[in-house]
């Protein structure tokens, strides 16, 4: 790395002492020092310095670790910031990310890295703008209802627009929600593992960046040339392509079609409304505008326009601008069997305006409802809300009491499917793993095995669902040691485009040949094999802290919903995931 | 003929910001310290975005308030900057009813769009285009 990257600065906030620092450790960045590649890679290595064994995660003792690579600022496609923290929703190891423009502002900033420790005496946010940090007063802000609002008061109030992210919380963060989520330009998250409560329980409101500066370069001829690779990539590739025009909910149909598509909480696989909340129905019906993330040409973040009318005022409408995905449709869609798309959308407008969670938050509720026709739950814990499959009001009604928590059963509902279904009972379909909610994908054994195995229990962290795809394909039949080798190969190589913060749409651009040409204009050299290296180090040092705070992959929780209705890989049992488990733990010791 | 940037349509801009780091690629660096064109929000990502970049007037008013002619008319429309007249006094910074005239925090000194249409390169969905200056 060039010796004046300011990469390799790490702000330090003490919010129990109102002082800032920067050290410099270009260890966690340069390949060539010691490992380290930035984003996970710097992530995981700070967390081993900051959070003790056995730390509270809602104590002021977790830190808040933002961390970003070298390729943000100097190559498109790479702007996503990842968290790490120790998440208050499993309790285990926390790492979010999330896109938007925090990446960009705090590498304009001129930092690799922020780690906020301690917690504040009284609600503040905080303004990181260049080298200067400012502690700001944010005990007007704490409270207020809505989420959005408070992004509007930021935007009118700080400096930098057009080179500042705006990270906050909604209320649901305030009050330790463990699915809490830390919403960012207000159409991006840290959604999953409860970062949002984090902030809550170091009474940090908001976190403002910005930064205006130039970055060095070792060889400008070739860093344009790869430049133009990626950027013609990008945008002229059909890899990129589905992205941007119907983004993510065009996996909406296809899934229904297999029968993958999880449908009231997973009684089955497919939804007769699939149709209904399409991504190419709600493009040719609502799609308002498209948006991107900073230094990203892609643009897959797209905005239903919603206008909705005042049911006792005529002539009074209001038009919502609401961000939708393939997740918030599947969470609170298809596995809520909502079938009207503004019945959708105003349930998922109000996970924003709480700043819940929209995956934790549909998994919740859809358990709820099946508890609630089980007879395992009353209205009186609903608090009179008549939870039901389609019936949009009663979940936004619930929606909004996850985070006001008015009866014991929401204050168990804020704290997980797991375990609210602990208290109550009906672990069978209560879909969790690892303690977290389950994403979008029913295709067979791999998809699960995933969710149970990933270090974040996300889809994202193995795309199991792509193995159980290309298996059906073929007309392959899965093994447990296939699928327990396949996984464990790609979330290896993950830490490496998590690490340089690559978002994993682009995975199929940034091949291992590409990435080394492309660090290599910019003073890092290195070669494919040391980058497959160091993702196995990465997730290796995942795994240690996960086991150091109790976790064991081959004693997971597995509910029986997902082997008793039928996957398009499938048919598969309990006994084909527990060889599984038990093959993944070993491979990942090798 | 002159050329200068223009903004076809900012409701096709998507706010990626390529725009802005093809500016400062430029001059061979990565980031955004020497970018001549700005997007920002127009007050929040759900109202879309504005396009602020050097608009080459016929008489331009950065140029008219400026005490040492570092900035001089360009033939056809715009200005040129003679950094090594400017004294950084930010008097065209204030007259630019757009904000088009950029600052160097470093140099203390104005950064001034050059009408090379390199920024445009970059733009995927047609929000901005070089173009002739219509004699006026």
């Amino acid at each position: 790395m060039l010796s004046h990257d300011p990469l390799s600065r790490v702000l330090f906030i003490d919010l129990a002492r109102r002082r800032s620092w920067v050290e410099t450790r270009p260890e966690l960045f340069d390949p060539n020092l010691n490992g380290g590649l930035g984003g996970a890679g710097a992530g995981i290595r700070l967390l081993e310095e900051e959070c003790p064994a056995g730390t509270d995660p809602l104590s002021p003792e977790n830190p808040i670790i933002l961390a970003i690579g070298p390729l943000v600022g100097h190559y498109p496609l790479a702007s996503k910031t990842v968290a790490m923290f120790k998440s208050p929703h499993t309790g285990n190891l926390g790492e979010s990310h999330a896109g938007g423009r925090s990446a960009v502002a705090l590498r304009m900033a001129g930092y690799g890295a922020i780690v906020i420790r301690g917690r504040s005496s009284m609600p503040i946010y905080l303004v990181v703008e260049g080298d200067d940090v400012f502690f700001r007063d944010a005990s007007a802000l704490w409270g207020m209802r809505n989420a959005y609002t408070v992004g509007t008061v930021l935007r009118q109030r700080e400096s930098g627009a057009g080179l500042r992210s705006i990270l906050r919380i909604g209320r649901a963060g305030e009050r330790g929600v463990t699915y809490a989520s830390v919403i960012t330009e207000t159409y991006r998250h840290f959604g999953r593992l409860g970062l949002g409560a984090v902030f809550g329980s170091k009474q940090l409101k908001a976190l403002v960046i910005s930064g205006k500066r130039n970055l060095p370069v070792a060889d400008r001829r070739a860093y344009r040339t790869v430049y133009d690779q990626l950027f013609k990539a990008a945008t002229e590739s059909e890899l990129m392509k589905k992205y941007h025009e119907i983004g993510t909910p065009i996996n909406v149909q296809p899934l229904d079609a297999i029968g993958a598509l999880p449908t009231r909480n997973l009684q089955s696989g497919r939804f007769e409304g699939a149709e209904a909340i399409s991504g190419e129905r709600l493009a040719a019906d609502y799609l308002g505008r498209r948006v991107a993330c900073a230094h990203c040409p892609v643009a897959c973040v797209h905005l239903a326009a919603l206008r909705l009318p005042y049911p006792n005022d005529p002539y009074f409408y209001k038009t919502l601008m609401l961000g939708y995905d393939h997740e918030p449709i599947y969470a609170v869609g298809s596995l809520l069997g909502i079938s009207d798309p503004p019945g959708m959308l105003r349930i998922m407008d109000e996970t924003e305006i709480q700043g819940l969670d929209v995956m934790s938050t549909g998994v919740c509720l859809a358990w709820a409802t099946e508890a609630l026709a089980r007879g395992i739950i009353s209205l009186e814990d609903t608090d009179d809300v008549p939870l039901a499959f389609g019936n949009a009001e009663a979940y936004i009604a619930a929606t909004e009491r996850i985070t006001t928590q008015p009866t014991p059963f929401y204050q168990a509902l804020a704290r997980g499917v797991e375990h609210a279904a602990s208290l109550y009972g009906g672990s069978d379909f209560a879909l969790a793993f690892g303690g977290n909610e389950m994403p979008g994908y029913h295709t067979g054994p791999g998809c699960h095995l995933g969710y149970l195995t990933g270090a974040r229990h996300s889809h994202l962290d193995s795309a199991g669902y792509s193995i159980d795809q290309k298996a059906v394909q073929k007309g392959q039949e899965l093994t447990p040691e296939g699928v327990a080798e396949a996984l464990l190969t790609e979330e290896r190589w993950r830490q490496v485009l998590a690490s340089l913060v690559v978002c994993f749409f682009a995975r199929g651009i940034y091949t291992p040949e590409i990435v080394v040409a492309a660090l290599q204009p910019i003073g890092i050299e290195i070669t494919a094999q040391t980058l497959h290296a160091l993702g196995t180090d990465i997730l290796q040092r995942k795994h240690a802290f996960k086991a150091r705070e109790g976790f064991d992959v081959t004693a997971v929780r597995l509910p029986a919903r997902i082997w008793e209705t039928p996957s398009p890989a499938g048919p598969f049992d309990a006994d084909f995931l527990q060889q599984a488990l038990l093959a993944f733990d070993k491979f990942s010791r090798e | 003929m002159a050329k200068r940037l223009s903004v076809v349509d900012v409701d096709r801009c998507v706010g990626c910001q390529a725009c802005m780091f093809a500016c400062t690629r430029r001059t061979g660096e990565g980031g955004l310290a020497a970018s001549c064109i700005g997007i920002r929000s127009a007050g929040g990502i759900r109202k879309g975005f504005v396009v602020v970049v050097c608009r080459a007037c016929a008489n331009p008013p950065c140029a008219r308030v400026c005490p040492t002619n570092a900035l001089t008319f360009r033939e056809g429309g715009g200005v040129r900057l003679r950094a090594e007249l400017c004294i950084g006094c930010g008097n065209c910074v204030e007259a630019c009813p757009f904000g088009a005239v950029f600052w160097d925090s470093e140099q203390h000194k104005p950064q001034i769009c050059v009408y090379c249409g390199y920024c445009a390169q970059y733009c995927p969905y047609g929000v901005i285009a070089l173009e002739e200056i219509e004699s006026q």
